[in-house]
């Protein structure tokens, strides 16, 4: 007896061992690549023609100030138009989504049904059905260039709309509702001082990923922001692809790159465990 | 609600339903289900700028379709090749993504195993998945291309010969698309897979232990088939995501698919005829068959993995 138990110790220690490496080989995996960024932005161009190095080059301020005052792609331009679109969408989007969810929660009518129905049964299809079209009546009404056009449709975003759902189901008391009418509150009142705190940890939650993938998103700007004022930072991203490399200072790509990604990063530093934990409870239902 | 409300008061509540929701719904049908119609719509029409000349709008039927589906001079049909590019490329990082994110799934709540530091393991791998795909790629262009720091190292280590690019070769771009993919994917799917594991009732682990079930058994007779509807879920919201890829392929091969448009997916050839000449007519087709073809896809894959069951 003695015997077997230490065999099945030892076959556990050695699991154990083989399932950190994976897992330690996996998460070097994923941090490689940034840990190369972050010591490349920081060494001149000179210093990387010489090779591959994990010690930075100490020009990490002079690659900034390199990268920002850059002629043909305004990366400051970019940053603030690109936290224009995300914040608005963010903003737009957790906010019409849980006052359409509240709509749909608290009160009683005819078509409450339907209206539910219908906001499930569209979440499945893709976007980029709707694109063409996008397009097409962007450039008709000349909105293309016009940053609150990629604000303005994440107003009605379904998934998120779900998600709101779920969680007034969970948390709000109908009560409340009702007591809050009794004190005189008007309806808008009641769910903006009343609801809306009770709804912060969605809220935070939703906003931190339609913020994300507002600002990461590539493929509906590109084809609608074409004034290099207008653009956003993916756009300029690709933009560095297209252009002539060999004429480029490395140390400012790795820069500019550094700098697209850098405040999702920042972000994530500080909430990544709310943000983990949003990733279930957005997606696995039931 | 209360039964015994005054009639009046609950009525003029109702309204306030309306209004709530309006914003939602008003925004929907201008900004995305008009929109949606209207691709549909423009798939049988011809127009498109040709220079500075608009051509049509002018109905055709379904021209567009036979268009997209005639082969070409060499006998290939292009939107046939890029389906099979982009479902290679999928492929390609959703097998590893997905095996790896189901052992870390269940390493992570083994707890026998009893992994430590998982917090910080998880926030680590997750991160790729919140990094800008295009800058991702820009990133991965920059240190693989002749001029980065990786092809030298590998030269030296005699791995790889001085004239190779990686840029130049299909199974290499093809394969740096596929690992972008993979990292940015499967520590979603890992947490996303651990959720539904720990929501399988753990007494059934411990009688599985209890009667000296192996690993292997347990994971084979008990989590994987407690874990299918998760599981069909992840990855099915996994190729209807691939299907739609875009931003990496586009960055690394500089929106032109090299080698040899074997890196071009269904979504760039979208993004060509809408980008250069505003062809709303062949772009809407293209819209079109990629629903339809997502839409047979997911229900294949779904009855496939969900066969079993009775």
């Amino acid at each position: 007896m003695d015997k077997k138990n230490k065999r099945a110790a030892m076959q556990l220690a050695v699991a154990r061992i083989l399932v950190y490496a994976v897992i330690i080989f996996l998460c070097f995996l994923c941090l490689f690549f940034f840990v190369m960024l972050f010591v490349n932005s920081s060494r001149t161009n000179n210093q990387l023609q010489r090779g591959f190095t994990l010690i930075p080059g100490g020009h990490f301020f002079f690659n900034m100030k390199n990268a920002f005052t850059d002629s043909s792609i305004q990366i400051p331009r970019g940053m603030i138009n690109s936290f224009i679109v995300a914040a608005g969408a963010a903003v737009c989007t957790t906010y019409f989504s849980a006052l359409t969810a509240y709509g749909l929660y608290v009160y009683n009518f005819r078509l409450k049904k339907i209206a539910y129905t219908f906001i499930i049964a569209v979440m499945m299809i893709p976007t980029q059905v709707s694109a063409v079209g996008f397009v097409q009546l962007a450039y008709k009404y000349g909105l293309n260039n016009k940053l609150w056009v990629l604000i303005v449709p994440s107003i009605a975003a379904p998934a998120v709309f779900f998600y709101m759902y779920q969680y007034l189901k969970a948390t709000l008391p109908i009560d409340i509702v009702e007591a809050s009418r009794i004190d005189g509150s008007s309806e808008f009142a009641t769910f903006n001082r009343i609801v809306l705190p009770i709804m912060k940890p969605a809220m935070a939650v939703q906003m931190i990923f339609s913020f994300v993938a507002a600002w990461n998103n590539y493929f509906l700007p590109a084809l609608l922001l074409t004034k290099a004022e207008k653009k956003t930072v993916p756009i300029m991203i690709a933009q560095l692809r297209s252009a002539d490399y060999s004429k480029f200072d490395m140390g400012k790509v790795y820069m500019l790159i550094l700098l697209a990604i850098l405040p999702v990063i920042v972000v994530y530093v500080f909430l990544s465990k709310s943000i983990i934990k949003g990733v279930t409870s957005g997606s696995v239902k039931g | 609600m209360k039964i015994n409300k005054p009639k009046s008061k609950s009525v003029s509540y109702a309204k306030w339903g309306y209004v709530f929701i309006l914003p939602f719904f008003l925004v929907y049908f201008v900004f995305t289900f008009y929109p949606q119609v209207l691709t549909i719509y423009n798939s049988f029409f011809e127009n498109y700028r040709d220079g500075l000349t608009q051509i049509g709008p002018r109905f055709v039927g379904l021209d567009n379709y036979k268009a997209l589906l005639t082969p070409s001079n060499q006998g290939t049909i292009d939107i046939i090749k890029y389906f099979g590019n982009t479902i290679i490329m999928w492929i390609m990082g959703a097998v590893p993504q997905f095996v790896f994110a189901l052992l870390l799934a269940v390493f992570f709540t083994n707890t026998r195993l009893n992994i430590k530091g998982q917090r910080i393991m998880k926030t680590v791998i997750y991160l790729p998945n919140l990094i800008m795909a295009s800058a991702f790629s820009m990133l991965f262009y920059t240190l693989f291309s002749n001029v980065g720091p990786i092809k030298p190292l590998l030269v030296h280590m005699g791995i790889l010969d001085k004239s190779f690019d990686f840029f130049f070769v299909t199974i290499s771009v093809r394969g740096l698309v596929a690992l972008l993919n993979f990292l940015m994917w499967f520590g979603n799917t890992t947490i996303l897979l651990m959720a539904g594991i720990q929501s399988i009732d753990e007494s059934l682990f411990e009688s599985a232990r209890i009667d000296g079930a192996s690993s292997t058994r347990v994971f084979f007779n008990i989590t994987m088939p407690l874990l299918k509807p998760i599981f069909i879920y992840t990855f099915i919201t996994s190729m209807i995501g691939g299907l739609q890829m875009f931003d990496v392929p586009t960055v690394l091969t500089n929106a032109k698919g090299t080698p040899d448009r074997t890196v071009m997916t269904v979504i760039m050839y979208l993004n060509n005829y809408l980008g250069g000449s505003n062809n709303y007519g062949m772009a809407g087709a293209i819209s079109v068959i990629l629903f339809i073809v997502t839409g047979i896809l997911s229900l294949v894959v779904f009855k496939t993995l969900d066969r079993d069951k009775d």
